[in-house]
Protein backbone atom coordinates (compact mmCIF):
# COMPACT_ATOMS: atom_id res chain seq x y z
CA UNK A 1 0.00 0.00 0.00
CA UNK A 2 1.29 3.65 -0.66
CA UNK A 3 1.68 6.00 1.99
CA UNK A 4 0.66 9.14 -0.53
CA UNK A 5 -0.99 8.70 -4.06
CA UNK A 6 -2.41 11.28 -5.82
CA UNK A 7 -4.32 11.01 -9.69
CA UNK A 8 -4.59 14.33 -11.71
CA UNK A 9 -4.96 16.35 -8.88
CA UNK A 10 -5.59 19.55 -9.58
CA UNK A 11 -6.39 22.66 -7.54
CA UNK A 12 -7.88 25.96 -8.87
CA UNK A 13 -8.43 29.15 -6.65
CA UNK A 14 -10.89 30.30 -8.86
CA UNK A 15 -9.05 31.11 -11.70
CA UNK A 16 -5.53 30.85 -10.26
CA UNK A 17 -3.93 27.86 -10.78
CA UNK A 18 -2.77 26.27 -7.17
CA UNK A 19 -1.59 22.53 -8.91
CA UNK A 20 -2.30 20.97 -12.09
CA UNK A 21 -2.35 17.45 -13.22
CA UNK A 22 -0.31 16.56 -10.05
CA UNK A 23 0.78 12.23 -10.00
CA UNK A 24 2.75 11.31 -7.44
CA UNK A 25 3.31 8.09 -5.46
CA UNK A 26 5.23 7.80 -2.20
CA UNK A 27 5.23 4.10 -1.40
CA UNK A 28 5.27 3.18 2.45
CA UNK A 29 8.82 3.41 4.79
CA UNK A 30 10.02 5.89 2.13
CA UNK A 31 12.03 9.14 2.81
CA UNK A 32 10.67 11.24 0.06
CA UNK A 33 11.58 14.74 -1.09
CA UNK A 34 8.92 17.02 -2.67
CA UNK A 35 11.26 20.20 -4.08
CA UNK A 36 9.77 23.31 -6.00
CA UNK A 37 10.22 26.99 -4.82
CA UNK A 38 7.43 29.35 -3.45
CA UNK A 39 4.63 29.42 -5.31
CA UNK A 40 5.26 26.24 -7.03
CA UNK A 41 2.37 24.29 -5.57
CA UNK A 42 3.54 22.43 -2.55
CA UNK A 43 1.87 23.28 0.18
CA UNK A 44 -1.41 23.75 -2.45
CA UNK A 45 -0.36 19.70 -2.71
CA UNK A 46 0.18 19.00 0.80
CA UNK A 47 -3.08 20.74 2.25
CA UNK A 48 -5.02 19.09 0.00
CA UNK A 49 -3.74 16.02 1.16
CA UNK A 50 -4.35 17.29 4.86
CA UNK A 51 -8.40 18.15 4.29
CA UNK A 52 -7.53 21.36 4.67
CA UNK A 53 -8.28 22.03 0.76
CA UNK A 54 -10.55 20.53 -1.40
CA UNK A 55 -9.22 19.42 -5.16
CA UNK A 56 -11.03 20.94 -8.06
CA UNK A 57 -10.50 17.74 -9.43
CA UNK A 58 -8.45 14.83 -9.27
CA UNK A 59 -7.97 12.14 -6.34
CA UNK A 60 -5.39 11.66 -3.52
CA UNK A 61 -5.18 8.66 -0.74
CA UNK A 62 -2.85 8.91 2.38
CA UNK A 63 -2.31 5.30 3.51
CA UNK A 64 -4.79 3.81 1.33
CA UNK A 65 -7.40 6.21 2.59
CA UNK A 66 -9.38 8.76 0.10
CA UNK A 67 -9.12 12.40 1.51
CA UNK A 68 -12.44 13.51 1.07
CA UNK A 69 -13.54 10.67 3.08
CA UNK A 70 -11.52 9.40 5.35
CA UNK A 71 -9.95 12.61 6.35
CA UNK A 72 -10.36 12.18 10.37
CA UNK A 73 -8.63 8.33 10.02
CA UNK A 74 -5.50 9.76 7.95
CA UNK A 75 -4.88 12.88 9.97
CA UNK A 76 -4.82 10.32 13.36
CA UNK A 77 -1.84 8.78 11.55
CA UNK A 78 -0.40 11.77 9.94
CA UNK A 79 2.10 14.26 11.87
CA UNK A 80 2.33 17.32 10.13
CA UNK A 81 4.91 20.12 10.70
CA UNK A 82 3.79 23.46 8.95
CA UNK A 83 6.39 25.44 7.65
CA UNK A 84 4.86 28.70 9.48
CA UNK A 85 3.96 28.24 13.21
CA UNK A 86 1.24 30.08 15.08
CA UNK A 87 -0.56 28.80 18.95
CA UNK A 88 -3.34 30.23 20.52
CA UNK A 89 -2.56 33.13 22.63
CA UNK A 90 -1.28 32.87 26.44
CA UNK A 91 -0.67 29.55 26.14
CA UNK A 92 2.68 27.77 27.21
CA UNK A 93 4.45 24.93 25.38
CA UNK A 94 3.30 22.18 28.37
CA UNK A 95 -0.46 23.47 27.18
CA UNK A 96 0.06 23.63 23.42
CA UNK A 97 1.43 19.66 23.42
CA UNK A 98 -1.24 18.36 25.72
CA UNK A 99 -3.92 20.13 23.21
CA UNK A 100 -2.66 18.59 20.95
CA UNK A 101 -2.60 14.85 22.21
CA UNK A 102 -6.29 15.67 23.52
CA UNK A 103 -7.24 16.20 19.94
CA UNK A 104 -5.99 12.72 18.98
CA UNK A 105 -7.40 11.37 22.38
CA UNK A 106 -4.05 10.44 23.34
CA UNK A 107 -1.63 11.08 26.20
CA UNK A 108 1.60 11.55 24.87
CA UNK A 109 3.09 12.94 27.92
CA UNK A 110 5.96 10.55 27.70
CA UNK A 111 7.10 11.50 24.52
CA UNK A 112 6.99 14.86 24.46
CA UNK A 113 8.79 15.16 27.85
CA UNK A 114 11.88 13.26 25.78
CA UNK A 115 11.09 15.63 22.53
CA UNK A 116 11.46 18.41 24.97
CA UNK A 117 14.13 17.13 26.06
CA UNK A 118 16.15 16.58 22.65
CA UNK A 119 15.34 19.16 21.29
CA UNK A 120 15.76 21.37 24.38
CA UNK A 121 12.74 23.28 23.85
CA UNK A 122 11.07 25.03 27.98
CA UNK A 123 7.88 23.01 28.34
CA UNK A 124 6.80 25.91 30.97
CA UNK A 125 7.48 29.02 28.30
CA UNK A 126 4.44 30.76 26.71
CA UNK A 127 4.91 30.30 23.30
CA UNK A 128 4.54 33.98 22.25
CA UNK A 129 7.82 34.47 24.11
CA UNK A 130 9.80 31.93 22.06
CA UNK A 131 11.73 32.61 19.37
CA UNK A 132 10.43 32.42 15.33
CA UNK A 133 13.24 28.61 15.78
CA UNK A 134 11.85 27.30 19.33
CA UNK A 135 8.19 27.98 18.37
CA UNK A 136 9.36 25.67 15.28
CA UNK A 137 10.53 23.18 17.50
CA UNK A 138 7.31 22.82 19.37
CA UNK A 139 5.79 22.26 16.32
CA UNK A 140 7.78 19.44 15.58
CA UNK A 141 6.94 18.09 19.05
CA UNK A 142 3.61 18.29 18.13
CA UNK A 143 4.29 16.58 14.90
CA UNK A 144 5.96 13.66 16.15
CA UNK A 145 4.75 13.06 19.85
CA UNK A 146 2.28 10.46 18.85
CA UNK A 147 4.31 8.23 16.55
CA UNK A 148 2.64 8.91 13.38
CA UNK A 149 3.15 6.76 10.45
CA UNK A 150 3.05 9.21 8.01
CA UNK A 151 5.01 12.24 8.65
CA UNK A 152 4.68 15.54 6.28
CA UNK A 153 7.33 18.40 6.85
CA UNK A 154 6.81 21.79 4.90
CA UNK A 155 10.39 23.40 5.07
CA UNK A 156 10.98 22.30 8.02
CA UNK A 157 14.48 23.37 9.31
CA UNK A 158 13.69 27.42 8.39
CA UNK A 159 14.48 29.06 11.58
CA UNK A 160 16.63 26.08 13.25
CA UNK A 161 20.05 26.20 14.06
CA UNK A 162 22.58 24.12 12.06
CA UNK A 163 22.78 21.87 15.34
CA UNK A 164 19.51 21.93 16.01
CA UNK A 165 19.07 20.65 12.11
CA UNK A 166 21.21 17.71 13.06
CA UNK A 167 19.58 16.63 15.83
CA UNK A 168 15.99 17.04 14.26
CA UNK A 169 16.99 15.06 10.96
CA UNK A 170 18.55 12.45 13.11
CA UNK A 171 15.01 11.80 14.91
CA UNK A 172 13.28 11.91 11.35
CA UNK A 173 16.16 9.01 10.32
CA UNK A 174 15.10 7.13 13.56
CA UNK A 175 11.65 7.57 12.93
CA UNK A 176 12.19 6.26 9.26
CA UNK A 177 14.25 3.49 10.37
CA UNK A 178 11.36 2.33 12.59
CA UNK A 179 8.62 2.26 9.69
CA UNK A 180 7.62 5.71 9.25
CA UNK A 181 7.39 7.77 6.08
CA UNK A 182 9.11 10.80 5.52
CA UNK A 183 7.26 13.40 3.09
CA UNK A 184 9.71 16.38 3.16
CA UNK A 185 9.12 19.24 1.14
CA UNK A 186 11.75 22.18 1.10
CA UNK A 187 13.41 24.25 -1.50
CA UNK A 188 16.96 22.92 0.28
CA UNK A 189 18.07 21.05 -2.64
CA UNK A 190 20.94 19.71 -0.20
CA UNK A 191 18.76 18.78 2.66
CA UNK A 192 16.49 16.39 -0.51
CA UNK A 193 19.92 14.99 -1.49
CA UNK A 194 21.12 14.09 1.84
CA UNK A 195 18.49 12.68 3.66
CA UNK A 196 15.49 11.44 0.68
CA UNK A 197 15.92 8.25 -1.06
CA UNK A 198 13.32 9.73 -4.16
CA UNK A 199 12.04 12.96 -4.75
CA UNK A 200 9.80 14.72 -7.39
CA UNK A 201 10.59 18.65 -8.72
CA UNK A 202 7.20 20.56 -8.97
CA UNK A 203 6.84 23.86 -10.84
CA UNK A 204 4.24 25.74 -11.65
CA UNK A 205 1.91 23.79 -9.85
CA UNK A 206 3.62 20.72 -11.76
CA UNK A 207 5.35 17.82 -11.70
CA UNK A 208 8.24 17.99 -13.80
CA UNK A 209 10.36 15.15 -12.58
CA UNK A 210 10.15 12.27 -10.13
CA UNK A 211 13.02 9.69 -9.53
CA UNK A 212 15.71 8.03 -6.81
CA UNK A 213 17.41 11.12 -5.55
CA UNK A 214 20.47 9.00 -7.30
CA UNK A 215 18.52 9.16 -10.82
CA UNK A 216 17.83 13.19 -10.53
CA UNK A 217 21.52 14.01 -10.30
CA UNK A 218 22.67 10.90 -12.69
CA UNK A 219 21.93 12.64 -15.32
CA UNK A 220 23.39 12.86 -19.27
CA UNK A 221 24.82 15.94 -18.71
CA UNK A 222 27.79 16.32 -17.27
CA UNK A 223 29.71 19.77 -15.49
CA UNK A 224 32.98 20.54 -17.30
CA UNK A 225 35.09 22.57 -15.38
CA UNK A 226 38.26 23.73 -16.94
CA UNK A 227 41.27 26.08 -16.63
CA UNK A 228 42.75 27.85 -19.66
CA UNK A 229 40.95 28.65 -23.08
CA UNK A 230 39.09 26.80 -25.44
CA UNK A 231 36.67 27.50 -28.37
CA UNK A 232 33.67 26.01 -27.88
CA UNK A 233 31.57 27.77 -30.62
CA UNK A 234 31.05 24.46 -32.87
CA UNK A 235 29.87 22.24 -30.07
CA UNK A 236 26.04 21.46 -29.38
CA UNK A 237 24.37 20.69 -25.93
CA UNK A 238 26.36 23.18 -24.19
CA UNK A 239 24.42 24.99 -21.33
CA UNK A 240 24.97 27.45 -18.14
CA UNK A 241 28.05 28.48 -19.71
CA UNK A 242 30.37 30.17 -16.76
CA UNK A 243 33.17 31.67 -18.14
CA UNK A 244 36.13 33.45 -16.11
CA UNK A 245 39.67 35.21 -16.59
CA UNK A 246 41.33 31.51 -15.95
CA UNK A 247 38.32 29.33 -17.22
CA UNK A 248 35.43 28.06 -17.81
CA UNK A 249 32.49 25.83 -16.35
CA UNK A 250 29.97 24.44 -18.61
CA UNK A 251 26.90 21.71 -18.35
CA UNK A 252 27.51 19.39 -21.41
CA UNK A 253 24.88 17.13 -22.55
CA UNK A 254 26.30 16.72 -26.80
CA UNK A 255 28.35 13.65 -28.32
CA UNK A 256 31.36 13.24 -25.67
CA UNK A 257 34.06 12.76 -28.74
CA UNK A 258 33.16 16.05 -30.63
CA UNK A 259 33.82 17.56 -27.25
CA UNK A 260 37.24 15.71 -26.28
CA UNK A 261 38.49 17.04 -29.90
CA UNK A 262 37.36 20.44 -29.50
CA UNK A 263 39.25 20.55 -26.48
CA UNK A 264 42.10 18.55 -27.86
CA UNK A 265 42.46 21.43 -30.15
CA UNK A 266 42.71 23.98 -26.95
CA UNK A 267 45.30 25.24 -25.06
CA UNK A 268 44.09 24.23 -21.31
CA UNK A 269 45.79 23.18 -18.08
CA UNK A 270 42.98 20.87 -15.92
CA UNK A 271 40.24 19.28 -16.56
CA UNK A 272 37.75 18.48 -14.22
CA UNK A 273 34.11 16.20 -15.71
CA UNK A 274 31.34 15.88 -12.41
CA UNK A 275 27.88 14.51 -12.70
CA UNK A 276 25.81 18.10 -12.21
CA UNK A 277 24.41 18.10 -7.92
CA UNK A 278 20.74 18.25 -7.25
CA UNK A 279 20.94 21.81 -7.29
CA UNK A 280 21.79 22.01 -11.16
CA UNK A 281 19.50 19.24 -12.09
CA UNK A 282 16.83 21.46 -10.31
CA UNK A 283 17.53 24.73 -11.65
CA UNK A 284 17.79 23.63 -14.89
CA UNK A 285 14.36 21.84 -14.99
CA UNK A 286 13.35 24.97 -14.10
CA UNK A 287 15.09 26.70 -17.33
CA UNK A 288 13.56 24.11 -19.63
CA UNK A 289 10.37 23.08 -18.59
CA UNK A 290 10.71 19.84 -16.82
CA UNK A 291 13.63 17.23 -18.66
CA UNK A 292 16.10 16.69 -16.64
CA UNK A 293 18.40 14.85 -19.10
CA UNK B 1 -15.35 18.10 24.53
CA UNK B 2 -11.67 19.35 23.88
CA UNK B 3 -12.16 22.05 21.85
CA UNK B 4 -15.29 23.16 23.80
CA UNK B 5 -13.29 23.57 26.95
CA UNK B 6 -10.10 24.84 24.82
CA UNK B 7 -12.36 27.68 23.46
CA UNK B 8 -13.69 28.80 27.10
CA UNK B 9 -10.63 29.01 28.31
CA UNK B 10 -9.48 30.89 25.01
CA UNK B 11 -12.36 33.37 25.93
CA UNK B 12 -12.21 33.39 29.60
CA UNK B 13 -10.43 37.38 29.71
CA UNK B 14 -12.90 38.65 27.63
CA UNK B 15 -15.82 36.74 28.81
CA UNK B 16 -14.49 38.51 32.75
CA UNK B 17 -14.18 41.70 31.11
CA UNK B 18 -17.50 41.94 29.60
CA UNK B 19 -19.66 40.78 32.03
CA UNK B 20 -18.03 42.60 35.17
CA UNK B 21 -18.42 45.84 33.16
CA UNK B 22 -21.82 45.15 31.95
CA UNK B 23 -22.63 43.66 35.58
CA UNK B 24 -21.20 46.52 37.62
CA UNK B 25 -22.75 49.48 35.42
CA UNK B 26 -26.42 47.81 36.11
CA UNK B 27 -25.23 47.49 39.62
CA UNK B 28 -24.67 51.03 39.79
CA UNK B 29 -28.00 51.98 38.07
CA UNK B 30 -29.79 49.81 40.61
CA UNK B 31 -28.03 51.73 43.12
CA UNK B 32 -28.74 55.06 41.97
CA UNK B 33 -32.62 53.97 42.26
CA UNK B 34 -33.76 54.92 45.60
CA UNK B 35 -31.61 58.20 45.32
CA UNK B 36 -33.82 58.78 41.72
CA UNK B 37 -36.82 57.52 42.64
CA UNK B 38 -37.91 61.11 44.61
CA UNK B 39 -36.96 62.89 41.65
CA UNK B 40 -39.10 60.89 39.38
CA UNK B 41 -42.02 63.22 38.60
CA UNK B 42 -40.00 65.71 37.50
CA UNK B 43 -37.67 63.71 35.50
CA UNK B 44 -40.72 61.72 34.28
CA UNK B 45 -42.15 65.06 32.69
CA UNK B 46 -38.22 65.89 31.42
CA UNK B 47 -38.62 62.73 29.34
CA UNK B 48 -42.03 63.03 28.32
CA UNK B 49 -41.34 65.97 26.50
CA UNK B 50 -38.47 65.02 24.49
CA UNK B 51 -40.50 64.80 21.24
CA UNK B 52 -39.10 61.69 18.93
CA UNK B 53 -36.52 60.41 21.43
CA UNK B 54 -39.25 59.60 24.19
CA UNK B 55 -40.75 57.24 21.89
CA UNK B 56 -37.71 56.16 20.42
CA UNK B 57 -36.48 54.65 24.02
CA UNK B 58 -40.26 53.49 24.64
CA UNK B 59 -40.16 56.63 27.51
CA UNK B 60 -43.41 57.42 26.69
CA UNK B 61 -44.87 53.85 27.63
CA UNK B 62 -42.86 53.23 31.13
CA UNK B 63 -43.06 54.71 34.36
CA UNK B 64 -39.20 55.55 35.76
CA UNK B 65 -40.66 56.16 38.97
CA UNK B 66 -41.44 52.94 39.37
CA UNK B 67 -38.31 50.12 39.54
CA UNK B 68 -39.96 48.06 36.73
CA UNK B 69 -40.16 51.04 34.05
CA UNK B 70 -36.37 52.59 35.71
CA UNK B 71 -34.81 49.07 34.86
CA UNK B 72 -36.56 48.47 32.08
CA UNK B 73 -35.18 51.16 29.91
CA UNK B 74 -31.57 51.88 32.08
CA UNK B 75 -30.39 48.79 32.71
CA UNK B 76 -32.53 47.31 29.32
CA UNK B 77 -30.10 49.89 27.48
CA UNK B 78 -27.12 48.27 28.89
CA UNK B 79 -27.88 44.80 29.17
CA UNK B 80 -28.72 45.26 25.54
CA UNK B 81 -25.74 47.14 23.88
CA UNK B 82 -23.41 45.16 26.22
CA UNK B 83 -24.64 41.98 25.59
CA UNK B 84 -25.33 42.80 21.77
CA UNK B 85 -21.93 43.71 21.36
CA UNK B 86 -20.30 40.87 23.44
CA UNK B 87 -22.63 38.12 21.47
CA UNK B 88 -21.72 39.49 18.24
CA UNK B 89 -17.73 39.65 18.57
CA UNK B 90 -17.60 36.08 20.45
CA UNK B 91 -20.08 35.19 17.37
CA UNK B 92 -18.09 36.52 14.91
CA UNK B 93 -14.38 35.44 16.25
CA UNK B 94 -15.62 31.91 16.71
CA UNK B 95 -15.01 30.13 13.38
CA UNK B 96 -12.97 32.81 11.43
CA UNK B 97 -10.42 33.36 14.29
CA UNK B 98 -8.34 30.12 13.70
CA UNK B 99 -7.97 31.59 9.86
CA UNK B 100 -7.24 34.85 11.41
CA UNK B 101 -4.75 33.88 13.88
CA UNK B 102 -3.05 31.09 11.76
CA UNK B 103 -4.28 29.01 14.09
CA UNK B 104 -6.28 26.31 11.61
CA UNK B 105 -3.51 24.86 10.38
CA UNK B 106 -3.01 23.62 14.01
CA UNK B 107 -6.64 22.84 15.15
CA UNK B 108 -7.78 21.10 11.76
CA UNK B 109 -4.99 18.66 11.18
CA UNK B 110 -5.87 17.09 13.70
CA UNK B 111 -8.22 13.80 13.77
CA UNK B 112 -11.51 15.55 14.88
CA UNK B 113 -14.10 16.44 11.85
CA UNK B 114 -15.13 19.91 11.17
CA UNK B 115 -18.68 19.16 11.93
CA UNK B 116 -17.24 18.61 16.10
CA UNK B 117 -15.22 21.79 15.80
CA UNK B 118 -18.32 23.54 14.59
CA UNK B 119 -19.92 22.04 17.45
CA UNK B 120 -18.09 22.52 20.15
CA UNK B 121 -17.51 26.07 19.11
CA UNK B 122 -21.03 27.09 18.96
CA UNK B 123 -21.35 25.20 22.50
CA UNK B 124 -18.83 27.04 24.17
CA UNK B 125 -20.06 30.20 22.34
CA UNK B 126 -24.11 29.69 23.93
CA UNK B 127 -21.80 28.57 27.54
CA UNK B 128 -20.58 32.26 27.74
CA UNK B 129 -23.97 33.83 26.71
CA UNK B 130 -25.84 31.54 29.24
CA UNK B 131 -23.04 32.54 32.31
CA UNK B 132 -22.69 35.73 31.62
CA UNK B 133 -26.36 36.23 31.63
CA UNK B 134 -26.89 34.08 35.08
CA UNK B 135 -24.22 36.33 36.91
CA UNK B 136 -25.87 39.28 35.62
CA UNK B 137 -28.94 38.04 36.62
CA UNK B 138 -27.77 37.25 40.03
CA UNK B 139 -26.04 40.20 40.58
CA UNK B 140 -29.09 42.47 39.63
CA UNK B 141 -31.21 40.64 41.96
CA UNK B 142 -28.80 40.98 44.61
CA UNK B 143 -28.66 44.93 44.35
CA UNK B 144 -31.84 44.92 43.95
CA UNK B 145 -32.77 43.64 47.24
CA UNK B 146 -29.68 45.17 48.78
CA UNK B 147 -31.36 48.23 47.76
CA UNK B 148 -34.39 47.49 49.80
CA UNK B 149 -36.85 47.37 46.92
CA UNK B 150 -39.35 44.62 46.26
CA UNK B 151 -38.02 42.31 43.62
CA UNK B 152 -40.33 42.21 40.13
CA UNK B 153 -39.77 38.93 39.63
CA UNK B 154 -42.12 38.71 35.91
CA UNK B 155 -40.92 41.59 34.52
CA UNK B 156 -37.06 40.99 35.49
CA UNK B 157 -37.01 37.46 34.20
CA UNK B 158 -38.70 38.37 30.99
CA UNK B 159 -36.36 41.30 30.08
CA UNK B 160 -33.45 39.01 31.07
CA UNK B 161 -34.91 36.02 28.63
CA UNK B 162 -36.13 38.43 26.19
CA UNK B 163 -32.33 39.88 26.33
CA UNK B 164 -30.60 35.91 25.99
CA UNK B 165 -32.84 35.61 23.11
CA UNK B 166 -31.28 38.96 21.75
CA UNK B 167 -28.02 37.38 22.31
CA UNK B 168 -28.09 34.12 21.03
CA UNK B 169 -29.68 35.29 17.93
CA UNK B 170 -26.94 37.90 17.26
CA UNK B 171 -23.69 35.45 18.21
CA UNK B 172 -25.78 33.00 15.63
CA UNK B 173 -26.14 35.06 12.95
CA UNK B 174 -22.55 36.23 13.84
CA UNK B 175 -21.08 32.82 13.95
CA UNK B 176 -22.98 31.59 10.24
CA UNK B 177 -21.08 34.83 8.84
CA UNK B 178 -18.29 33.77 10.82
CA UNK B 179 -17.86 30.86 8.70
CA UNK B 180 -17.65 32.71 5.55
CA UNK B 181 -15.23 35.03 6.73
CA UNK B 182 -11.28 34.06 5.97
CA UNK B 183 -10.14 36.79 8.10
CA UNK B 184 -11.23 38.63 11.64
CA UNK B 185 -15.03 40.06 11.28
CA UNK B 186 -14.64 42.08 14.41
CA UNK B 187 -16.43 45.46 12.59
CA UNK B 188 -18.78 43.02 11.10
CA UNK B 189 -19.52 42.06 14.27
CA UNK B 190 -20.04 45.42 16.07
CA UNK B 191 -21.45 47.14 13.41
CA UNK B 192 -24.33 44.16 12.93
CA UNK B 193 -25.08 45.09 16.53
CA UNK B 194 -25.10 48.05 16.19
CA UNK B 195 -27.51 48.20 13.57
CA UNK B 196 -29.22 46.29 15.15
CA UNK B 197 -30.00 48.47 17.76
CA UNK B 198 -30.61 52.10 15.49
CA UNK B 199 -33.33 49.96 13.55
CA UNK B 200 -35.29 49.54 16.49
CA UNK B 201 -34.77 53.28 17.02
CA UNK B 202 -36.55 53.84 13.88
CA UNK B 203 -38.74 51.31 14.09
CA UNK B 204 -40.36 53.01 17.40
CA UNK B 205 -39.66 56.86 15.65
CA UNK B 206 -42.20 55.72 12.72
CA UNK B 207 -45.24 53.94 12.84
CA UNK B 208 -44.70 52.67 9.41
CA UNK B 209 -41.63 51.43 10.09
CA UNK B 210 -42.33 49.26 12.47
CA UNK B 211 -41.70 45.74 10.49
CA UNK B 212 -38.27 46.50 11.39
CA UNK B 213 -39.42 45.01 14.41
CA UNK B 214 -39.25 41.91 12.91
CA UNK B 215 -35.78 42.49 11.66
CA UNK B 216 -34.07 43.45 15.01
CA UNK B 217 -33.39 41.39 17.71
CA UNK B 218 -34.30 44.39 19.66
CA UNK B 219 -37.90 44.31 18.70
CA UNK B 220 -38.97 41.57 21.05
CA UNK B 221 -36.90 43.08 23.87
CA UNK B 222 -38.68 46.63 23.95
CA UNK B 223 -38.99 46.90 27.54
CA UNK B 224 -42.22 49.13 27.59
CA UNK B 225 -43.98 46.49 25.77
CA UNK B 226 -42.83 43.26 27.43
CA UNK B 227 -44.20 45.61 30.77
CA UNK B 228 -47.26 46.35 29.38
CA UNK B 229 -47.72 42.69 28.08
CA UNK B 230 -46.15 41.03 30.47
CA UNK B 231 -44.70 38.48 27.68
CA UNK B 232 -42.66 38.77 24.33
CA UNK B 233 -44.14 38.98 21.23
CA UNK B 234 -44.01 35.52 19.70
CA UNK B 235 -44.16 36.23 16.34
CA UNK B 236 -41.17 38.83 16.50
CA UNK B 237 -39.65 35.98 18.82
CA UNK B 238 -40.20 33.27 15.93
CA UNK B 239 -38.80 35.15 13.46
CA UNK B 240 -35.43 35.62 15.43
CA UNK B 241 -35.09 31.95 16.14
CA UNK B 242 -35.58 30.85 12.79
CA UNK B 243 -33.37 33.18 11.64
CA UNK B 244 -31.03 32.38 14.35
CA UNK B 245 -31.53 28.44 12.78
CA UNK B 246 -30.81 29.33 9.04
CA UNK B 247 -27.44 31.22 9.61
CA UNK B 248 -26.50 27.91 12.35
CA UNK B 249 -27.07 25.72 9.44
CA UNK B 250 -25.51 27.85 6.92
CA UNK B 251 -22.51 27.95 9.14
CA UNK B 252 -22.41 24.16 9.45
CA UNK B 253 -22.89 23.57 5.17
CA UNK B 254 -20.11 26.45 4.52
CA UNK B 255 -17.50 25.50 7.50
CA UNK B 256 -17.73 22.20 6.38
CA UNK B 257 -16.45 22.40 3.19
CA UNK B 258 -15.15 25.23 3.30
CA UNK B 259 -10.92 25.64 1.71
CA UNK B 260 -8.80 26.88 4.96
CA UNK B 261 -6.63 29.51 3.78
CA UNK B 262 -3.74 30.44 6.25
Amino acid sequence: MDAIRTENLTKFYGKARGIEQVNLTVARGEFFGFIGPNGAGKSTTIRTLLGLIRPSSGTASVLGMDVARDRERILAQVGYLPSETAFYPGMRVRDILKLSASLRRMDCSAAAARLCRQLQVEPDRKAEELSFGNRKKVSIICALQHDPALLILDEPTTGLDPLMQREFFDILQERNRAGATIFLSSHILSEIQRHCTRAAIIREGRIIACDSVEALSRTSAKRISLRGSADLSGLDGVRDLQSSADGASFLYSGDIRALLSALARSSIQDLSVSDPDLEEIFLHCYENGGDPA
Amino acid sequence: MTIFHHELRQGRLSFCIWTASIAFLMAVCIFLFPEMKGEMSAMGNLFASMGSFTAAFGMDRLNFGTLTGFYAIECGNIMGLGGAFYASLVGIAALSGEEKGHTAEFLLVHPVSRIRVIAEKLLAVLAQLLAMNAIILALSLGSIAAVGEPIPWRELLLLHGAYLLLQIELAGVCFGISAFLHRGGVGIGLGLAAMMYFLNLIANLAQRMDFLKYITPFGYCEGADIVASGRLDPAMVCCGMLCTAVCIAAAFVQYARKDIRI
